[in-house]
């Protein structure tokens, strides 16, 4: 099981997601988005949490051009696993591997606390560890995570279980709630709220880690 | 050749800042103000001297990367 963690300059959450994939024992590389090629062999693609490029243009906009991207959208494309988280989620609605944008919290501030998060499908390698509908606690930390899509494309996501999470309590505006989703493959998980900052018991609780054990348990070979 | 680009969010997708823009003015004392959109302006230097063909390669770069048309419109200036 090899996870590769793309590095980006203002990511800041990329060791973070490598020790709770570690933690779940994995072996993790970590790449930097000019390299132009995955490590031979990587199972899931990692996108960490930041401030990638400082946010210019858009958040994940210049992250989403940059030079490893091809591979991850190749990666992707031949059925491979991505975890994209926070900065990662709005990278990969800029790469275009999950429908909508992640706009400016409707409250305008950056919104950073712990809060409830529904578990809507279990039917995911990522959320199979979850009952159905169970709450979880997980920080958010975001200025742009108030996911919007067009009405038909909100009305798909729903029609075809593609919503992963949603906030009990929405922090951000996000269309109907929603704090992550999945690609038709079930493959790509783009997510505001933050798993592997909940994946240890010194973190206050362990609920992230189940993510991470249960994406990696499924994909390790049998 | 000289290039502008604005790009504006789409009517239909709410943009907070401007509403807190309009709010702001509110206080400030001017009323009257029934809505205010806050969009982006982009200048680009092009070494390229041909009009059309300027504006077909910023086309180009606002629908890869200049502008999110999910959720985004733009308008391109030549010269």
């Amino acid at each position: 099981m090899h996870v590769a963690v793309i590095v980006f300059p203002g990511s800041n959450c990329d060791r973070d997601m490598a020790v709770a994939f570690e933690a779940a024992g994995a072996r993790v590389s970590m790449v930097w988005h000019k390299d132009t090629e995955l490590p031979a062999g990587v199972d899931i693609v990692g996108l960490p949490g930041g401030f990638s490029f400082g946010d210019y243009l858009r958040c994940g906009a210049i992250a989403a051009n940059s030079p490893i991207c091809r591979s991850v959208r190749a990666h992707a494309d031949r059925g491979g696993y991505v975890l994209g988280i926070c900065n990662g989620f709005q990278i990969l609605t800029e790469t275009g591997l999950l429908p909508g944008v992640l706009l400016r919290n409707s409250g305008l501030k950056y919104v950073c606390k712990a809060i409830d998060i529904r578990v809507e499908t279990t039917n995911t390698v990522f959320t199979r560890g979850y009952r159905a509908k169970s709450v979880v606690t997980f920080p958010v930390a975001h200025h742009d995570g108030n996911y919007f899509a067009e009405e038909e494309v909100l009305d798909r996501l729903e029609g075809e279980d593609l919503v992963a999470f949603r906030y009990v309590d929405n922090p951000n505006g996000s269309a109907r709630d929603i704090a992550g989703i999945v690609s038709p493959n079930r493959r790509v998980l783009g997510m505001m709220p933050h798993p592997e900052r909940m994946a240890d018991p010194l973190h206050g609780n362990s609920e992230g880690r189940i993510l991470f054990e249960t994406l990696v348990a499924e994909l390790a070979p049998a | 050749m000289k290039a502008r680009v604005q790009v504006m969010l789409k009517a239909g997708v709410l943009d907070p800042q401007g509403a807190a823009v309009r709010h702001a003015l509110g206080s400030l004392g001017f009323d009257g103000v029934s809505s205010v959109r806050q969009g982006k302006v982009i200048e680009l230097d092009l070494d390229e001297s041909d009009p059309e063909k300027a504006r077909e390669s910023v086309t180009e770069m606002c629908e890869k990367l200049l502008a999110n048309t999910v959720i985004e419109s733009y308008r391109v200036e030549i010269g």
